[in-house]
């Protein structure tokens, strides 16, 4: 089975640009199996956060999933187009990456 | 971005502490408690968000100590399981204060409110594999690390005196005149150089299962604190020693669950290994197998060695493991024992009263860690380790249970430790020519054209797994060794970018340059020890040669990999 990505990168100040890859998957891998093996194979530019990879331990891998905030890790790939895009009210830092630490836990504490 | 700008951006930020603390998983929080609680100025740094990483959060099971509770127990019963589980191995110093110092950092635990599971307003204690009585106290349901992790979190909110910084990645150790004054550290979020001064450092950075292709730990768990220790001239012991846990979820794929929930089913509702052929095998090995210790639950070591021998002899699970089956039991019993978790499975397709699920050994743990002496301080007069990073407690073997205990224990100890140190110096030994070196790593980092290192990564994982994983043998160690230097070549001496900021690839560099290290750390002294003991099995030395009965010493001498012999320290410390 093949799932396409179109994801949703740049850093602040510049144009979003959408980019498509597509990921042969099997039946139950999530998306962020998708995008660890996207690295792999095609970029391994594209920037997102993850810890724990499979636990929903860490709940870094918060992004907005085809419109919806929920965790790549939890998430299931599909056939067809999944649209991955960054928190909409964090700071975006870069592609899938935000600002998401409490303000007290980051090297200059933004207002 | 302007030049004015780019030179800004290039200058180091600065950052003064009495401690720093590398890495905010359970023994980081606990030690940087610690050390506030002492009287320091404290800087906890994680990689990730402060207190999400590493391996406690993760930790669905058990913590092993002797509380008596519910069945009489002492400190020394403990001690006895775990050296006898270490195969003459341990550090009896080190052993000793986690199972002495164990109790009283449970209790301190629940005062904070962890919520351990209780029965008869007792902490409830569970049986597991090597413990002579029931001494694991658990939340429930499979809620055990992270119960732990958000009640230490919920602690540093409320203490005074440290600073949290997360996206912070420590690169190297900052020494003056071989002690260590601070670190060099990379800001993922902005790309900028850190400078840290700091009167001690404690590194708490976990493991090193990340090395492996199937591991139970978080992604950054790569051994980089294992690293940063070597190239700032402390040891390392027992490297050869890589803890797998037998019954890792192998299939159908299971998200947002630990890998190695199944130990908990086992302990409440027994549960059946079975082969290929639907047959029970653990008894097999409990009884024929000259390294039994005859009893029917198998030492993890001994459950690794039983899948893996089962499925060589073509008895192995389609996806390549053993089943575990809990169809023997009634669908109510499993729903009372595991209530919500039933749910998540179901949201998996995963019904265990209809059927089994294949499970197999993942890389979970890391006996072998940095040398230190009784304070936690290693030899490197400053720089202190704490949590699975210590080496020697757990020898060539760890019960099941003593991690988290060790996270605490050590955490606490190095901290206290490493304040007392800060608060007696006077002033900081800092100069910013110990950053030198490493800021100009840093600033030579460049785009080129080189192999995608996500994927060197892969094949590191890959080939430590294939070639140094459970079972080992001479042509196999060899040919990893040749692999690593290839590797070594590959990425070369100067870090590789693709970005600004947050950038993936530089992560990987430096990670590599970490992994490489000690992925050498581990196969060297693995190559050199020619028995089988504990997690280190070779199949070309079958059995344990009492001759070997030392610990090895990796340093490293020149950027060449040294390795020396020492006997198992013995002795008591005071907790």
């Amino acid at each position: 089975m093949k799932a396409t990505l179109a994801i949703q990168r740049g850093v602040p100040g510049e144009t979003p640009r959408l980019e498509s890859f597509e990921v042969a998957f099997e039946h139950g891998q999530s998306v962020l199996d998708g995008l660890r093996a996207l690295r792999l194979v095609a970029d391994p530019s594209l920037a997102f956060r993850f810890s724990c990879i499979n636990a929903n331990a860490c709940k870094e891998c918060m992004m907005l999933i085809d419109g919806k905030v929920d965790y790549a890790c939890t998430v299931r790939l599909k056939e067809g187009v999944t649209a991955l895009a960054p928190l909409p009210k964090k700071a975006l830092i870069r592609d899938l990456v935000t600002e998401i630490a409490p303000p007290d836990e980051r090297l200059w504490p933004r207002a | 971005m302007t030049a004015a700008a780019n030179n800004d951006a290039m200058a180091p930020t600065h950052i003064e502490t009495d401690v720093l603390v590398i890495g905010a998983g359970g023994a980081g929080m606990y030690a940087a408690l610690e050390a506030a609680k002492a009287g320091a100025s404290v800087v906890l740094a994680d990689r990730s968000l402060i207190g999400r990483g590493g391996a406690t959060v993760m930790a669905q099971m058990t913590v092993a100590a002797a509380l008596g509770e519910q069945t009489p127990d002492h400190w020394e019963y403990h001690l006895s399981d775990t050296l006898a589980a270490g195969r003459g191995l341990c550090d009896e110093r080190m052993a000793a204060l986690l199972c002495e110092d164990g109790p009283r950092r449970l209790r301190e635990m629940d005062g904070w409110k962890v919520g351990w599971a209780r029965e008869d307003g007792h902490i409830k204690q569970a049986q597991a594999p090597g413990h002579d009585r029931p001494r694991c106290a658990y939340v429930d349901f499979l809620s055990t690390g992270p119960a732990v992790s958000r009640t230490l979190r919920t602690q540093l909110n409320n203490a005074n005196g440290i600073r949290r910084i997360g996206d912070l990645m420590i690169v190297d150790i900052a020494l003056r005149n071989g002690e260590a004054c601070g670190a060099t550290a990379l800001h993922l979020t902005t790309g900028q150089a850190v400078t840290l001064a700091a009167k001690a450092v404690v590194i708490a950075t976990g493991g090193l299962t990340g090395l492996y292709r199937r591991n139970s730990a978080s992604s950054n768990m790569g051994g980089d604190g294992y690293a940063l220790a070597l190239r700032a001239g402390a040891e390392l012991i027992d490297m050869e020693f890589v803890q797998f846990f037998p019954i890792g979820h192998l299939a159908p794929r299971l998200v947002g669950m630990d890998p190695i929930m199944w130990d908990p089913f086992r302990y409440k509702l027994g549960g059946k290994l079975l082969n290929a052929e639907m047959r029970e095998f653990e008894q097999d090995y409990a009884t024929q197998d000259t390294r039994s210790d005859g009893r029917y639950v198998l030492t993890r070591d001994l459950a690794t060695y039983a899948i893996t021998r089962e499925v060589e002899a073509g008895r192995g699970s389609p996806a390549g493991g053993a089943y575990l089956s809990f169809q023997h039991l009634p669908e109510a019993d499993i729903r009372s024992a595991f209530g919500p978790v039933v749910d998540r499975l179901a949201a998996n397709g995963i019904d265990l009263a209809k059927h089994p699920v294949e499970v197999a050994p993942i890389a979970h743990y890391h006996m072998g860690g940095v040398r230190a002496d009784e304070t936690l301080q290693t030899r490197v007069p400053g720089l202190y380790v704490s949590g699975e990073a210590v080496g020697g407690a757990n020898g060539a073997n760890r019960l099941s249970g003593n991690a988290i205990t060790e996270a605490l224990v050590f955490g606490a100890h190095a901290g206290r430790n490493a304040a007392q140190r800060a608060l007696q110096s006077s002033s900081t030994k800092w100069q910013p020519q110990a950053a030198g070196p490493t800021l100009d790593l840093l600033r030579s980092a460049h785009k080129r054209d080189v192999p995608n290192l996500a994927a060197v990564v892969a094949e590191l994982k890959g080939l430590m797994a294939d070639l140094v994983g459970p079972f080992r043998t001479e042509p196999k160690l060899r040919s990893a060794i040749k692999a690593i230097e290839r590797l070594k070549a590959e990425i070369g001496e100067v870090p590789v970018s693709s970005a600004a900021v947050f950038d993936p690839v530089l992560v990987d560099w430096l990670d590599l340059r970490n992994m490489l290290l000690v992925a050498q750390s581990v196969t060297v002294p693995a190559l050199a020890r020619t028995e089988s003991r504990g997690a280190h099995q070779r199949e070309d030395y079958p059995g344990l040669d009492e001759s070997w009965g030392v610990n090895q010493i990796v340093a490293l001498s020149n950027g060449k990999i040294e390795l020396s012999r020492s006997a198992p320290v013995t002795g008591r410390a005071a907790a």
